[in-house]
């Protein structure tokens, strides 16, 4: 078999797949719960009701997506520019650290100039924290893919380290577990009695300040113009490595954020699991939406949801929680081939 | 003094060569798809996979071979599922490999939690014994080192020199090779890149899952969450670091794990009592990227890696 491009593709061929791909997840989960002994017929409606059937469960995802809106940019402008930053767990860890480090009391500032504050230290300390692996990379040809993993371990062993050493919270009752932020630094909720925090406007504008940079910008241009053909781009005259050490400044500082957004809007004090993966959950987010700055505002949605209904669903039939890790995972690889099926037909030959 | 004694102990390399060898298997596995050109992330997941698989299958009452072999075919299931997307279709081998990654660890854990639904502890087996090899294993310190190990041990060092073998000494191991430098001369030999490209993914994620394996029925003798711990990762760089050679990687591999295995020894010291334990724990890590440093530049990366081949395509 080969793959050939398809000129003007109709208007069914760009849906169908994608749409035939959400469904296939949907009826394997189905099975998959009917293994662990659920009813595969209500499994969709349990998972929906989870994640937007009540006020509550609505927040709850909203509040989910918020981190893997930050994470999925991140990913999302480094893939564009082919950088393979799998790193954003780290660089999470490394904004969340910034947070509990200046906003437990060591800036004893007002509310309007504290949060900004931790907010630019956080976006400085995760793109310092990927600016190591883009010089590699620039510089002696490491592997990004490699480095950024391995990382991931360094940066939360060091977190570790400094939990049960001098972050440590002494009231903490051994728990390796920071102090709590001051009242100051944390981010209010945006309508009051709504556990909804503005972390998530944060993203939004995130989101839409990347696409601007990717579509408006000298710097976007570049970015793709590096994606598509380094070769190309390079002969053209654009600085290859400076637009990829720009694009890992980028890319560290929006993780960043996410670990920012997480202590400052929600927990409120920084532990070894404030992050359930957000950072690698991001890589499904940025791909389900395409790489597109405004699709990941969808996507990280539709992951959260996945997230906080599947867990609903799990507790209330009985079936074990890693389902929603699998609902995720055949996602993803579902929709990359369909994406692909939507501009590319298989021939026979 | 203390580093040195530890240095020159049986004791400490039996441990390096224990630790090395799921290492040396998975890296294997590895190696022989990026030969063909498939980058296979989805090695830290195969890994979880081929650990619940094989102890799984010996606790189902199994034979351990068998349970090695069970290991082996769930492994190869998923390097199936990564060689379809990536070689005919062409994905994207970066998130393709995270994807089955994420799938074989996922579905592990739920398989886990289905067969065992109220276990605190998981369950032991009767795992593989060492077997002192007569004769070899009575030389002093290299005899403990190298020949009082499990025959899981001597079956990865044996696979080492059966893929050294195949991939400098056989047709199947040129065709492999050249599909990973210059897919289009193989093409045009009348040869299919992609059922060469296929059948090295297929066959390294066996290997894969053969790494987890021990660890589940020759290192340990059972299963934990969390027990591969990055290791998958450390396997991609051992390939980079030993420039796509077996005998090279075999080498990164044991270092790797002798240092492994001295980072536990000096915790126990007087003088790593002072320092946090997290200092150790991240030393390996660090010593993999400073190794990738070293040799980078010099490496010699197969020319197709990650480029997807599509016949009639120029």
């Amino acid at each position: 078999m080969r793959l050939e491009p398809i000129a003007d593709p109709s208007l069914a061929r760009s849906i169908a797949p994608p749409a035939i791909a959400i469904i296939a997840t949907v009826v394997i989960a189905s099975l998959l719960a009917m293994l662990a002994g659920a009813n595969p017929f209500s499994v969709l409606g349990l998972i929906l009701k989870g994640a937007f059937g009540s006020q509550f469960a609505l927040l709850e995802t909203l509040n989910r997506a918020t981190p893997l809106i930050f994470t999925g940019l991140a990913i999302a402008v480094a893939f564009k520019a082919k950088f393979w930053n799998i790193g954003a767990e780290a660089q999470l860890y490394a904004g969340a650290l910034i947070t509990v480090v200046l906003g437990t009391g060591a800036l004893p500032w007002p509310s309007f100039a504290l949060i900004p504050a931790l907010a630019i230290g956080a976006v400085l300390a995760g793109a310092v924290v990927l600016l190591v692996p883009a010089i590699l990379k620039t510089r002696f040809g490491v592997d990004e893919v490699v480095t950024t993993l391995l990382f991931n371990f360094i940066f939360l062993l060091f977190i570790s380290m400094l939990l049960e050493g001098p972050l440590k919270d002494p009231m903490g009752m051994g728990w390796p577990k920071s102090a709590r932020l001051i009242s100051e630094a944390r981010l209010p909720r945006i309508f009051d009695g709504l556990r909804l925090h503005w972390g998530f406007a944060l993203a939004l504008l995130c989101a839409c300040a990347v696409w601007v940079i990717q579509t408006r910008s000298t710097l976007g241009y570049e970015m793709r113009a590096v994606g598509l053909n380094r070769d190309a781009a390079a002969f053209a005259g654009i600085p290859v490595n400076a637009v990829l050490v720009k694009t890992a400044l980028l890319s560290g500082g929006l993780a960043a954020l996410a670990g920012f957004s997480e202590v400052a809007g929600l927990k409120g004090s920084l532990t070894l699991d404030l992050s359930p993966g957000f950072g690698y959950t991001g890589i499904i987010v940025a791909m389900l939406a395409l790489l597109n700055p405004l699709g990941v505002i969808v996507s990280a949605l539709f992951v959260a949801g996945i997230f906080v209904g599947a867990d609903s669903m799990s507790r209330a039939a009985g079936v074990p929680t890693y389902l929603a890790d699998m609902m995720l995972a055949t996602a993803l690889l579902l929709m990359v081939l369909a994406i692909m099926l939507t501009r590319f037909r298989v021939v026979r030959d | 003094m203390e580093i040195l004694d530890i240095l020159i102990s049986a004791s400490f390399w039996a441990a390096a060569i224990r630790i090395a060898t799921p290492l040396i298997l998975a890296t294997m596995g590895e190696l022989i798809c990026e030969r063909a050109g498939v980058l296979n992330l989805g090695i830290e997941g195969i890994m979880v996979a081929g650990a619940f698989a094989g102890w799984m299958a010996v606790y189902s009452g199994t034979g351990l071979w068998v349970g090695v072999a069970v290991a082996m075919v769930v492994g190869m299931g998923f390097g199936l599922l990564h060689s379809v997307l990536t070689v005919p279709f062409g994905l994207s081998q970066h998130v393709v490999g995270l994807g089955v990654t994420l799938l074989a660890t996922s579905s592990t854990y739920y398989a886990y939690r289905l067969a065992l639904p109220q276990v605190n502890s998981p369950p032991k087996i009767d795992a593989f014994q060492p077997y002192e090899i007569p004769l070899l294993s009575d030389i002093p310190l290299l005899g403990q080192a190298l020949f009082s190990q499990t025959p899981f041990t001597y079956l990865a060092f044996a696979l080492v020199a059966a893929t050294s073998v195949m991939l400098y000494r056989t047709p199947v191991g040129l065709a492999v090779r050249a599909a990973g430098e210059s897919p289009a001369a193989v093409a045009a030999q009348g040869l299919s890149v992609t059922a060469i490209r296929m059948g090295a993914v297929i066959v390294g994620s066996g290997f894969m899952a053969m790494g987890g394996a021990f660890l589940t029925m020759s290192a340990f003798d059972s299963f934990f969450f969390e027990m591969v711990n990055g290791r998958g990762w450390i396997c991609i760089a051992l390939v980079v670091f030993g420039s796509w050679m077996p005998g090279k990687a075999l080498l990164g591999a044991v270092l790797f794990a002798a240092f492994d295995a001295l980072q536990i020894r000096v915790q126990q010291t007087g003088f790593g009592a002072d320092i946090p334990y997290q200092i150790f724990l991240m030393a390996p890590y660090i010593l993999s990227i400073v190794a990738l440093v070293l040799v980078s530049r010099r490496a010699q990366v197969p020319a197709a890696l990650m480029v997807p081949f599509n016949k009639g395509e120029r």
